[in-house]
């Protein structure tokens, strides 16, 4: 069980008192989390709602970590060792703004107080029970409250931003009840002496920007190609200090004894990065200058939060916490990595599996007599611990030694298929094998083709395919997988492609395509090498056939005429499916581009339905047995296509969030669509529903998971569908003697006659996820995994969502094994 | 739509972990130290309260907010139906993450094959010397001299009256 926060944008130190030293952030992901700063393990982390992002995070009074959240409107302290929300209070304000969280000691009636800005107000609230003191109202339209000072052991607070007329606005206020004493106000008429920045910038061309930093009296620009360091002497006078040509991150100020501010460089070279920590008033002296090694797969620094501490010969150390470009973490202390985290892997965009490879007999022998002195190592260490003479540091090495020869970890296949290697495609652009015995990190790469560059400004990593599997023909290449990607935010946006190897993570081939990805269709044709054939279908409906080999094209070829897709518009509620045609038209005589022409089409109507969620099969799932069995020896058929198409609709009124509508306003239709052909097999419609829906399709059944405004439940369905066009082979003669259509392969060209059963029940959970088991013989009977909202899984036995329950089931239909219907779905942990 | 605050109480344990969560995800909040939480600026209408702490279930709760009288708050917990005068949330119950061990009992282990076993054998001890105490002291005689010479004791020779070579 492994936890993640994500990638951190503010981060406090707590390193006072003797005892833990912890390091509070709050991530992009909308978490709160406290680290250990020694190993960088999590003592507690809050998961706060999907709109609830973190604005500013502080520590008060020592021992509560107060953050300021949504918009600046939610307040919150927490405890800092075990996390336990203290007290919430809610600020409102009359306009939108810009939210400051500022921990003074301001001491108001004997109460510590802390003074936020947000919406447009400034608020004094109470640090022990969240009551707010005093607020106040700016008369000045659209005030951005830069700072606020509160000169030591004075009783009034200076407030100091911009107004939107570029006007600098001073306010001098009481800070025991909020009343304003002075107000000033200049307007920026111009500085003395303007040196333009273009013209220190020199030959710097390209996007010039400015990093904001705390630092007083220095600030630096960013370009393409530099960073240079400006300090403002005298009137408005600037100076060029320093110009560095590789990427460079500035830390914010951190006052390190009376008067004196630190500030921290971090710069990139080669293989190393730079540490530097210089005085904020003296460029050229450095309080510390350190070089550290760095992994090449974690990109660059992105973030750095400096903190000190006093050596014991009184100077000054610094440690630093950076945040790299793939989202992870790392403490960096006296030259070396203290610890690091990998939280990329809090924000995953795509997950595949790949088989590990297949074990090579007589290697575990041999390994073991190669280390003698190990192994006696190891048995006298076991030794030790049976008879209880062992220290802690031996039973951490037994345990250890434990772990890694354990059947779960193993780098091998198994029997039952269980340990498999899971490839992570993260939204920071990497890559990471996690082994699924114990979670470990087997190998992580960062993707070049995803990596920021001038070609491709966006890089938004889209999903992962299986590319190479071997199975007959090609078991020495180890199997690899294809990530697709594109190059912005817009569906247009060319894509790109990379195909990785899963057993080293090396990344063998990236492509930049001169087209957009829209669809990624992977066919059921393979290579001679077991490469998996993909059509990448592009915004314009054009096909483009990968890997662009010649045998892949005469393999397609042979298949030209049986290949369909569908398309789903949910904005227009369009469904429309399509066949392809020729080669592209066009200048480019490309052969491996083909036109597609539309087939068919099903327009929902817009005024009443809006398309929230569609599902389709898992493509490589097989079904174990066609005929079902039930009760009065008769046997229905399951209508098996691979080519079903699950749609849900809803009301357009309904389609906000839960409890919007009234129950007469919203209903829920859903249809099971077969893609080649376009006919719609079954229509349902639930009225007084609502999204959201999360649904399965499996074999012939599908089920779906919905809210229920009348009764003001979440509710569980089931369809399930049947082929009828066979159900005349019931009787033994015709099967032995005569015609039967049973051994014909289901297809979709034929029109079978299908029928279909449902039915509906109540279910406690909201859910956040729903998938099905596989199981390789058959035998296993199929469970649904279920994913709540409380972050907890379950699983649910098919057999209660079976359609053809019944309140009194007959003796025929208790031998078959169906339940009793009951009303919803009972939850029985031991079932 | 005016925004009204909702208050409510929860009881389990530990109160730390526990998110108290509004509409399916809209909104998610925690509780203070006493068990307090609340929702700000909700608007008139039905909504769902649902609870998530690890190792309780709780039913999820039917809110309905009026929207004349700002303040005024009906709830109903979803499963049983049950109305709620104040909203205060309790667990209907422990869940069980765990098969329960069965407890120990005696008819356990006489079930189980080695009980079977032991008690065939003392069934076998007990009751067999029975069927042979009603012989004869002769036939007991001549069934020992019939071992002695074949060695293995058929199952006809060891019947009162039987077996007469």
């Amino acid at each position: 069980h492994q936890q993640y926060i994500g990638k951190v944008k503010q981060a406090v130190f707590h390193t006072h008192k003797t005892g833990r030293k912890r390091v509070v952030a709050s991530t992009e992901q909308n978490i709160i989390a406290t680290l250990d700063l020694r190993s960088g393990e999590i003592f507690w982390r809050h998961v706060l709602g999907p709109n609830d992002v973190v604005d500013g995070i502080d520590i008060a009074l020592g021992k509560y970590v107060i953050t300021l959240s949504s918009g600046g409107s939610i307040l919150r302290a927490w405890n800092l060792p075990d996390g336990q929300m203290v007290w919430e209070s809610s600020l409102h304000g009359p306009k939108h703004s810009k939210s400051l969280l500022l921990t003074t000691n301001l001491i108001i009636e004997k109460d510590n107080a802390l003074i936020v800005f947000s919406n447009g107000r400034l608020n004094a609230v109470s640090c022990i029970d969240g009551e707010v003191l005093w607020k106040k109202d700016f008369e000045e339209e659209s005030l951005e409250v830069q700072q606020v000072i509160q000169p030591p052991g004075s009783d009034f607070i200076y407030v100091v931003g911009f107004a939107a007329s570029s006007q600098f606005q001073m306010y001098k206020i009481n800070a025991k009840n909020g009343e304003l004493l002075k107000h000033e106000s200049t307007a920026f008429s111009g500085r003395s002496q303007q040196t333009p920045v273009s013209n220190l910038l020199e030959d710097s061309p390209g996007l010039a920007v400015i990093i904001h930093s705390s630092v007083t009296g220095i600030f630096a620009i960013k370009t393409d190609a530099a960073t240079i360091f400006i300090r403002v002497i005298g009137e408005g006078k600037l100076e060029v200090v320093e110009k560095t040509n590789h990427e460079t991150v500035v830390s914010d100020a951190l006052s390190i004894s009376e008067g004196q501010q630190a500030f921290a460089l971090v710069q990139h070279a080669g293989s190393n990065i730079h540490l530097t920590v210089k005085p904020a008033h003296d460029w050229d002296s450095n309080l510390l200058k350190e070089s550290i090694k760095m992994d090449q797969q974690r990109g660059f620094v992105h973030k750095v939060f400096i903190n000190n501490y006093i050596r014991t010969d009184r100077s000054h150390g610094f440690r630093a916490l950076i945040v790299m470009e793939d989202h992870s973490l790392l403490l960096l202390q006296q030259g070396a990595i203290v610890w690091s985290r990998e939280d990329g892997l809090a924000s995953i965009i795509d997950v595949t599996t790949s088989e590990l490879p297949v074990e090579k007999a007589g290697v575990s022998v041999a390994k073991v007599e190669l280390n003698l002195f190990e192994w006696l190592k190891g048995h006298v260490l076991k030794l030790k611990g049976t008879l209880m003479l062992a220290t802690p540091e031996d039973i951490a090495a037994i345990q250890y030694m434990r772990l890694k020869s354990s059947e779960k970890s193993k780098m091998t296949r198994d029997h039952n298929g269980f340990r498999k290697l899971l490839i992570a495609l993260t939204r920071a652009g990497k890559l990471f094998a996690l082994h699924t015995g114990d979670g470990r990190i087997v190998w992580s790469h960062l993707l070049q083709s995803l990596h920021k560059s001038e070609s491709c400004r966006q890089p938004i990593g889209l999903n992962l395919h299986q590319w190479q599997v071997p199975h007959h023909h090609a078991l020495d290449e180890n199997p690899s997988v294809l990530v697709v990607g594109r190059c912005g935010p817009s569906s247009d946006a060319l894509g790109v492609l990379s195909l990785v190897d899963s057993y080293t993570g090396k990344e063998f081939s990236s492509l930049r395509l001169v087209h957009s990805v829209a669809q990624v269709i992977p066919l059921p044709y393979t290579d001679s090498t077991e490469q998996r054939l993909h059509l990448l279908i592009d915004a314009d409906k054009h096909a483009h056939l990968y890997p662009k080999t010649h045998e892949a094209i005469d393999i397609f070829q042979s298949e030209f005429s049986n290949v369909y897709w569908y398309s789903v518009d949910d904005d227009n509620g369009i469904i429309k499916g399509y066949a392809l045609k020729t080669k592209c038209s066009g200048n480019v005589a490309d052969e491996f581009c083909f036109d597609s022409r539309e087939l068919w089409s099903i327009v929902l109507p817009s005024e009443s339905e809006k398309i929230i969620t569609t599902a389709t099969r898992k493509l490589n799932e097989a079904v174990h047995t066609q005929a079902k069995l039930i009760a009065d020896q008769d046997v229905m058929y399951k209508y098996i296509s691979s080519n079903l198409l699950f749609v849900a609709t809803v009301a357009p009124k309904a389609s906000g969030e839960i409890g919007s509508v009234t129950p007469e306003e919203s209903w829920l239709v859903v249809y099971l669509i077969d893609t080649v052909t376009g006919r719609v097999l079954h229509r349902m419609t639930h009225h007084g529903s609502q999204g959201p829906v999360q649904a399965v399709l499996s074999e012939n059944w599908v089920v779906y998971h919905y809210f229920n405004l009348r009764a003001h439940r979440y509710e569980m369905s089931v369809i399930e569908i049947y082929d009828q066009s066979r159900a005349d082979n019931k009787d033994v003669w015709k099967l032995v003697v005569g015609n039967h259509n049973l051994t014909s392969p289901v297809s979709s060209y034929s029109r079978a006659e299908v029928i279909t059963k449902s039915q509906s029940y109540f279910f406690t959970h909201s859910l956040k996820a729903i998938a099905v088991t596989l199981t390789v013989k058959g035998i296993t009977s199929k469970q649904l995994l279920i994913g709540t909202i409380g972050d907890q899984v379950l699983a649910l036995d098919k057999r209660f969502l079976d359609p053809r329950r019944s309140v009194n089931p007959t003796q025929a239909e208790r031998e078959e094994g169906i339940i009793p219907l009951t009303d919803s779905l009972p939850i029985i942990p031991q079932v | 739509m005016a925004g009204l605050g909702t208050k409510g109480f929860v009881l389990p344990g530990k109160t730390s972990n526990v998110k108290v969560i509004l509409n399916g995800g809209q909104i998610v909040t925690y509780l203070r130290p006493d068990g307090y939480f609340s929702f700000q600026n909700i608007p008139a209408g039905t909504h769902l309260i649902e609870v998530a702490a690890i190792g309780y279930f709780f039913s999820p709760v039917r809110v309905d907010v009026s929207a004349r009288n700002p303040g005024k708050v009906q709830a109903a917990l979803t499963e049983n139906r049950r109305g709620l005068s104040e909203l205060v949330l309790e667990p209907l119950r422990d869940e069980q993450y765990y098969e329960i061990r069965e407890p120990f009992s005696i008819m356990s282990v006489v079930k189980s094959p080695m009980g079977l076993m032991v008690g065939f054998m003392l069934v076998v001890v007990f009751l067999m010397p029975k069927l042979v105490e009603n012989m004869d002291p002769e036939e007991m005689r001549r069934a020992q001299e019939e071992m002695r010479n074949q060695g293995v004791p058929s199952l006809a020779s060891l019947l009162p009256g039987g077996g007469r070579n």
